[in-house]
């Protein structure tokens, strides 16, 4: 075999592209909040409008979502391999499961990695697929025809047990970085004591903030929309 | 002090072992292993099959103690072995789980007992210096800082007792074999075969069927010598620069 596939076949290079894809995937939902904060502009819709549509149809962007599209599914597909042969490489469980020596996400980000993909999927159901089939009715600001995706997103805001959903599914990722965000420096080698409490600090602070702000959003039009 | 016990009693390999509960009575100055005797000359006295466990030194060098108690490997203390650990750290009419350490890569043997030999093939492969023996060298003839030689020290402390792989759920033996790496690597005489011993090492890991290392971290906190998760990450740059870079292939 060559040096490369000899490489990612190792445990560490199997790890090296669930730390890789993981990055990728960490920076883009920040860049998500981005987008989703515009909904709050009080406008009807418009600035959220005109920036999905900037979104879908500037080539750079578009180039960087099939990375993304990729990113999405590598983590999904190695994660589930690597966690059914993790499984099989332990054997067994003990009769006691010790709590105290590992952090509950540490121990479980199979299942919250299941979690949120099942959200992915409902997510890009709901609203992706709707501007990428064009089923959305069109508007029009300043001559600019662009595609109606606030109404949507407004509607599902609206209705309780889909704002709870997505709140539920926030703490599931808040948890699933906030193991992932400091394992992917570790993975990579990159833990010293010169940086890794910044690594630790900064990933605790993502862990929540970010799905603390994309949670707020449907609890803002839920409350007062 | 009388405790109930629930110890892991499998025949063999192929048995499917299940819990016994036995009552013991001890007093608080045994060591864990010290209970484990006095429990065994009940069995015998009664005629029945002691419990299969390992031991050697009971001063907490050898690390064949292995055992895992209450879900812990070598017991609920911090930073001992099994035959560290004291009946006093219990309570009188506590219940006490005994469980072999669960791996793949560790087959059971016998009740408590299980093979760890999977760990000598990942030394063979590699944790070892090339050196032509003969007389001991003059001890300041290759000068080593200071910060360096503690930094391996504190690696090479690493007894190999596989309460790392023990605490794994993934049944990882990363910490292991990065604290072997470590200990060679960072001094000169280890420095020349840096490159292809990562390398031999992390295969030899892999192809004793060790599980996937995702960082929970259990391990070092399980570890009877404390061996920090930094030697982890040493480990995953090292294979990252010797597969990237050098020459060497295995």
């Amino acid at each position: 075999m060559s040096w490369f596939g000899s490489f990612l076949k190792s445990s560490i290079g199997q790890k090296i592209i669930m730390s890789l894809t993981g990055l990728f995937l960490i920076q883009f939902l920040a860049v998500h909040l981005i987008g989703n904060l515009q909904l709050l502009a009080n406008d009807g819709g418009q600035q959220f409008n005109l920036y999905a549509k900037f979104m879908t149809t500037n080539p750079v962007i578009k180039t960087v979502s099939y990375l993304l599209y990729a990113s999405i599914l590598l983590h999904a597909v190695q994660g589930l391999w690597l966690w059914s042969r993790n499984k099989a490489a332990k054997g067994g469980k003990y009769a006691v499961m010790a709590k105290e020596s590992s952090t509950y996400a540490s121990r479980n980000m199979g299942w919250l990695g299941i979690i949120i993909l099942v959200f992915i999927i409902l997510h890009l159901w709901q609203f992706w697929f709707q501007m990428k089939m064009g089923w959305l009715e069109m508007k029009t600001y300043d001559g600019v025809e662009v595609k109606n995706l606030y109404a949507p997103v407004a509607y599902a805001f609206k209705q309780w047990w889909y704002v709870l959903i997505y709140v539920l599914a926030m703490g599931v990722i808040g948890l699933h970085l906030h193991h992932g965000f400091q394992s992917a420096f570790q993975t990579l080698g990159l833990n010293h004591k010169k940086y890794t409490p910044l690594i630790k600090f900064l990933g605790t602070a993502y862990a929540i903030l970010v799905p603390l702000g994309f949670a707020l959003i449907p609890i803002i039009f839920f409350l007062f929309r | 002090m009388k405790l109930n016990l629930k110890v892991w009693r499998q025949r063999s390999n192929n048995d499917k072992g299940a819990f016994a509960t036995y009552q013991v009575e001890a007093n608080e100055h045994m060591s864990f292993l010290e209970m484990l005797d006095v429990l065994n000359e009940q069995l015998i006295a009664k005629k029945e099959t002691p419990v299969a466990f390992e031991h050697d030194c009971r001063e907490g060098i050898c690390g064949a103690c292995s055992m895992v108690i209450n879900g812990r490997p070598h017991g609920p203390q911090q930073g001992t072995t099994t035959c560290q650990l004291h009946m006093r750290a219990f309570e009188d009419g506590d219940t006490i789980f005994i469980e072999p350490f669960r791996a793949r890569a560790f087959p059971v043997v016998k009740d408590l007992v299980v093979d760890r030999s999977g760990f000598d093939r990942i030394i063979q492969s590699g944790g070892f210096v090339s050196v032509n023996t003969g007389q001991a060298q003059d001890g300041n003839a290759i000068p080593i800082e200071k910060d360096l030689a503690g930094e391996a020290f504190d690696a090479a402390t690493c007894i190999g007792c596989g309460a790392c792989v023990a605490a794994c759920p993934n049944g990882a033996a990363m910490l292991f074999t990065s604290a072997k790496v470590t200990h060679l690597g960072l001094l000169p005489q280890g420095k020349v075969e840096h490159s292809k011993r990562v390398l031999s090492m992390v295969k030899a890991m892999d192809e004793e069927g060790f599980g996937m290392c995702s960082n929970v971290g259990a391990c070092s906190v399980e570890c009877p010598k404390e061996i920090s998760l930094e030697n982890i990450a040493r480990m995953n740059r090292d294979y990252i620069g010797a597969s990237l870079a050098s020459d060497k292939t295995v």
